[in-house]
């Protein structure tokens, strides 16, 4: 193993975060009008189930195909089929703890090795004034058959299992509430 | 074809604080209070957005986004952003935000009364070169109170979020500067572990300054980099 350099420690957003990472399109992993959108959206909510009106949700998916336009995608850097498709949203909490993305839903992703293949999903990171580092979950979405042999809702408790899995509350329209504790304490993954 | 597991990203060690700080009354509430799982990094873990959004001519130099030019100290803060392999990270989006000379972010949240600077809205951002460089142009911010204990000051810093090329090694931050005297009081800053925290302390760039223009400071960034072989199974 070679010589290593020391990582740079993580910090809170703060309060003040608006001011440097608030995108008017960040919301638009999509573009409106986009055959098929969805719209997933939430609250964040403290440990009281007070909304945290001074956080940010990100998220990072696959394109309905289970492909990223990226490199060390080992199946090779694709185009999405989807026109301005980002795979890449970012939404800050509003007054009311609310966030919300407009995308499509990502397509499953193959199995590696001796797993099952991945039933479609997103990987999500929270930011907060409160919360000296990310913390990180995944977004399933209710009544995909792939989530009964998904590898890694496997791994999760079962009776933890449904903090993880987005409810179908519209004809394209999703909830994810994220809880950072109490009873129904998301389920948060180190990555 | 069976795909492998790609190579992950190195787990973090003795880097970044705990979520349950004490000191920093805000985490009672917000740090989840049960263990994360460790979970295999897969292929939405080992890609990552790159390059998103659009970057206006002035978002590199927060002293010229208005008519006039911002009250403070004009500085340069410079650097690059590494991977732990000691490998530059290309191509990738650094956004920063911060106060105004006085200590006060241009936020309706922020109330206490030091002035606000119409000319200074506070928020940056610029994309590393190829060999992973970035620099921007803005005033050095200055420390300000805070309601976490009493008397509590945060020392003067810049916040950072960075991308690199993964999921895995999204990083937000804060940048610091030298020999500030409030580092021994701001529990935000201690939270990083005693050898880690002190990684978030700029250099003062005497070579890097510009005569009768700015001074200078230099701060690089290090993100995971990845394992020589491919994941295996935690033991446990
Ligand atoms: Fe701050």
């Amino acid at each position: 193993m070679s010589e290593q350099l020391p990582l740079t420690p993580s910090q809170t957003v703060g309060p003040y975060l608006r001011l440097g990472l608030d995108w008017p399109k960040g919301a638009e992993v999509v573009p409106p009008g986009t055959p098929g959108e969805v719209v997933i959206s939430g609250i964040l909510y403290d440990g009281a189930g007070v909304p945290v009106t001074d956080g940010l949700i990100e998220t990072w998916q696959a394109d309905p195909d289970g492909r990223f336009a990226h490199p060390d995608d080992p199946r090779g850097a694709v185009e999405p089929t989807v026109p301005g498709f980002l795979g890449f949203g970012r939404s800050c909490t509003d007054e009311t703890g609310r966030w919300s993305i407009r995308t499509v839903l990502p397509g499953a992703l193959p199995a590696l090795d001796d797993d099952a293949e991945e039933a479609p999903h997103l990987d999500v990171s929270v930011f907060a004034r409160g919360l000296l580092d990310r913390v990180v979950t995944r977004i399933y979405f209710a009544g995909q058959p792939g989530n009964d042999t998904d590898p890694l809702l496997a791994a999760v408790p079962a009776e933890r299992r449904a903090t993880l899995v987005a409810e179908k509350v519209g004809e394209a329209e999703y909830r994810f509430d994220v809880h950072l504790q109490g009873d129904r304490e998301t389920v948060f993954l180190q990555v | 074809m069976t795909l492998a597991h790609p190579r992950p990203y190195r787990q973090p060690r003795d880097t970044h604080p705990p979520l349950d700080f004490a000191g920093y009354k805000s985490t009672g509430l917000r740090a989840p209070t049960q263990r994360p799982i460790l979970v295999p990094q897969r292929l939405t873990e080992v890609t990552g957005p790159l390059l998103v959004g659009e970057i206006g001519p002035n978002d590199h130099d927060l002293t010229r986004q208005h008519e006039g030019e911002p009250l403070g100290q004009r500085i340069t803060v410079s650097g690059r952003v590494l991977d732990s392999d000691g490998r530059p990270v290309p191509d990738t989006l650094v956004e920063v935000w911060q106060a105004n000379a006085a200590g006060r972010y241009a936020h309706a949240r922020d109330t206490w009364p030091a002035p606000l600077d119409p000319n200074f809205s506070g928020g940056g951002r610029v994309v590393t070169n190829s060999k992973g460089e970035y620099s921007f142009t803005t005033i050095k911010p200055g420390a300000y109170p805070w309601g976490n204990h009493h008397n509590a000051w945060r020392p003067a810093h810049i916040h950072f979020s960075l991308f690199g090329r993964a999921f895995t090694q999204r990083l937000v931050t804060q940048m610091y500067f030298p020999e500030d005297p409030l580092f021994a009081f701001d529990p935000i800053y201690r939270s990083a572990p005693e050898g880690a925290r002190e990684r978030m302390i700029s250099a003062f760039d005497m070579d890097a300054t510009q005569p009768e223009w700015a001074l200078a400071y230099r701060w690089d960034i290090v993100l995971r980099g990845r394992e020589q072989t491919p994941f295996e199974e935690p033991h446990e």
